[in-house]
């Protein structure tokens, strides 16, 4: 391998060469450098949502493209996901006060009677990392606990996971219990997890079944995106 | 070298490990979200009937119900104080099976991943997973077991924690790892990767291998990129009984007996040397492999194509080695 150059001082960099090395510092998860980038472009003017999309979800778009393509794997993820927090941080107050666009709010758990928690996790930090506002209501949760944090949290998007072949129907009865309050086509349904499949997802009238983590953020934003564009206008 | 299991691979060319924990149990009534490890207690008739299942079926060597009998998995049931309690119970009824079984059985104490994510990116730090795992080998031995078996692991570090936990144990160790991810474990791991791994272990296992992961094929392909690895260690193919389907209401695997009949022959064909199930892995299949294992001749090593035509087709074009791996588009630009 050819000998690196010397460190870069991220503050001399034009915009134009610092968004692209913000890009690279989240994909090697550098939390130090995206939180100093993102300092630099507020220091320049750029506004809060602007820094938000065109630096930190760019960025993190690659990373999810390359998880789903098995290059990079959960370790290499998280890193990024903690990076890309660290710039949130500075950014998630600046974000509220401008009225910034919402890219949409998630309610996430694992549903009832299963414990496993790696993979909903990940989903969790990869959707704030595009942007998301996530309400993680953690594991072992029932279809009233979903229900009611729908619609306290005024959220768009319900994802379910669960890691055993044994908890996965419970999915089932959550989407029955929302669509017998007449609630189901308000929300956006996504589910996952190990054992689950596309077809699974179908049968028990999901939205759509997400392999992984990745697939989470693109299939919601095409979701929210969608139900955007069906809105009356104005 | 005085260890049932040792012996035994010392005088046979293969052995037959047992099949599902989990999924058999569900079948025997267990609520999921339950914790199958409290039964050693409550319901002990149906954990020897669990155990008897697969000694009569034709294992060999069968698992303790202890998967997740470690205190970080525990404590979601409240139950963090009862490890050595419910690890020895566990290993208790399987001894008292094994020694009137009438042909020589290892037991074998699964120890299952603590399922915190390690240093740096998660909570859980080495010392402590060792110590996590030292408190169930302790329980394990206690009760009788002959050797430990770490399975379905996908972290290096958590590996060679466990291993470390053995051998402050001072007990013989057995490893897998759960490759379900694009040909790796869910953190990256390939099987060359673990085949390199296992043989720096300043502790090694007696032998190694791959459990659970998705289908019968896949994981016969990390068998074969172990035995490429060059490793002289005994490998281990413990895989699922297929893939899980979604019908009527319920989950079955679509995995028969006779395809996990074809599934043993072949594993023994690419190299490993312990071969058993894993989910959906019934009493039904293990009695179909025993009988595919000893009334079908050794073959050569399968090709890739030939695994595919009788068990179904790879859920990734690689394992994640050589050229047909993926590679990230991207060059660093910056040193870290």
């Amino acid at each position: 391998m050819a000998e690196e150059e010397d460190d870069l001082i991220l503050s001399e960099l034009p915009d134009d060469e610092l968004v692209p090395q913000m890009g690279d510092d989240l994909y090697d998860g550098l939390k130090d450098e995206v939180a100093e980038g993102v300092q630099i472009l507020l220091d320049r003017g750029w506004a809060p949502y602007r820094i938000l999309t065109e630096a930190l979800v760019s960025g993190m778009t690659v990373v999810g493209n390359d998880f789903r393509d098995g290059i990079l794997f959960v370790p290499e993820v998280l890193q990024a996901a903690n990076a890309m927090k660290a710039g949130m941080g500075l950014l998630k107050p600046l974000l509220a006060e401008t009225g910034a666009p919402k890219m949409g709010k998630m309610v996430i758990g694992t549903v009832k009677g299963d414990i496993h928690d790696i993979g909903k996790n990940l989903v969790g930090m990869m959707m704030e990392g595009a942007g998301f506002d996530v309400v993680d209501l953690g594991i072992n949760t029932d279809a009233d606990e979903y229900i009611d944090a729908l619609a306290r949290e005024q959220a768009d998007i319900l994802g379910m996971s669960a890691l055993l072949t044994t908890t996965m129907p419970y999915m089932k009865i959550v989407i029955d219990t929302m669509a017998e309050k007449g609630i189901r086509d308000d929300y956006i349904v996504l589910v996952g997890g190990a054992p689950l499949n596309e077809e699974f997802g179908k049968a028990i009238g999901a939205d759509a079944y997400c392999r992984d983590a990745a697939v989470a953020v693109e299939t919601a934003k095409s979701f929210v995106a969608r139900r955007h564009n069906q809105m009356p206008a104005g | 070298m005085t260890d049932t299991l040792s012996r035994m691979l010392a005088s046979r060319d293969w052995l037959m490990a047992d099949g599902a924990t989990g999924t058999n149990l569900f079948n025997m009534g267990l609520s999921s979200g339950d914790a199958p490890e409290l039964w050693n207690v409550e319901k002990p008739d149906n954990i020897r009937a669990l155990y008897r299942g697969a000694v009569e079926s034709g294992s060999d060597i069968f698992l303790t119900n202890s998967f997740g009998c470690n205190a970080a998995r525990l404590k979601l049931h409240d139950a963090q104080n009862r490890v050595r309690e419910l690890n020895r119970v566990a290993a208790e009824l399987g001894r008292d099976l094994a020694d009137t079984a009438g042909r020589e059985i290892v037991v074998a104490g699964s120890m299952g991943p603590t399922g915190e994510i390690m240093e740096p990116m998660g909570p859980l730090s080495y010392s402590s997973a060792v110590e996590i795992f030292h408190e169930q080998a302790e329980g394990l031995k206690e009760g009788g077991v002959d050797v430990l078996w770490v399975e379905t692991i996908s972290a290096p570090d958590e590996f060679k924690a466990a291993g470390e936990a053995a051998k402050l144990a001072g007990m013989p160790w057995c490893g897998t790892m759960s490759f379900d991810t694009a040909g790796r474990t869910m953190m990256g791991v390939t099987a060359t990767d673990l085949a390199e791994m296992v043989d720096k272990l300043p502790y090694p296992p007696l032998a190694f291998g791959a459990n659970c992961g998705v289908g019968a094929s896949d994981l016969l392909r990390t068998v074969q990129g172990f035995a490429a690895a060059g490793t002289e260690r005994p490998i281990i193919a413990k895989g699922n009984a297929g893939i899980p389907r979604y019908e009527d209401g319920h989950i079955h695997y679509d995995g028969t007996p006779e395809l996990m009949a074809d599934y043993a022959v072949l594993a023994r064909d690419c190299g490993a040397r312990i071969i058993g199930g894993c989910c959906g892995t019934t009493p039904e299949h293990l009695k179909a492999m025993r009988e595919a294992l000893e009334t079908r001749p050794a073959g050569p090593r399968p090709s890739l194509d030939e695994i595919a035509g009788k068990l179904g087709g790879f859920s990734s074009a690689s394992d994640g080695t050589g050229e047909a791996a993926p590679a990230p588009a991207r060059n660093r630009r910056r040193r870290r």
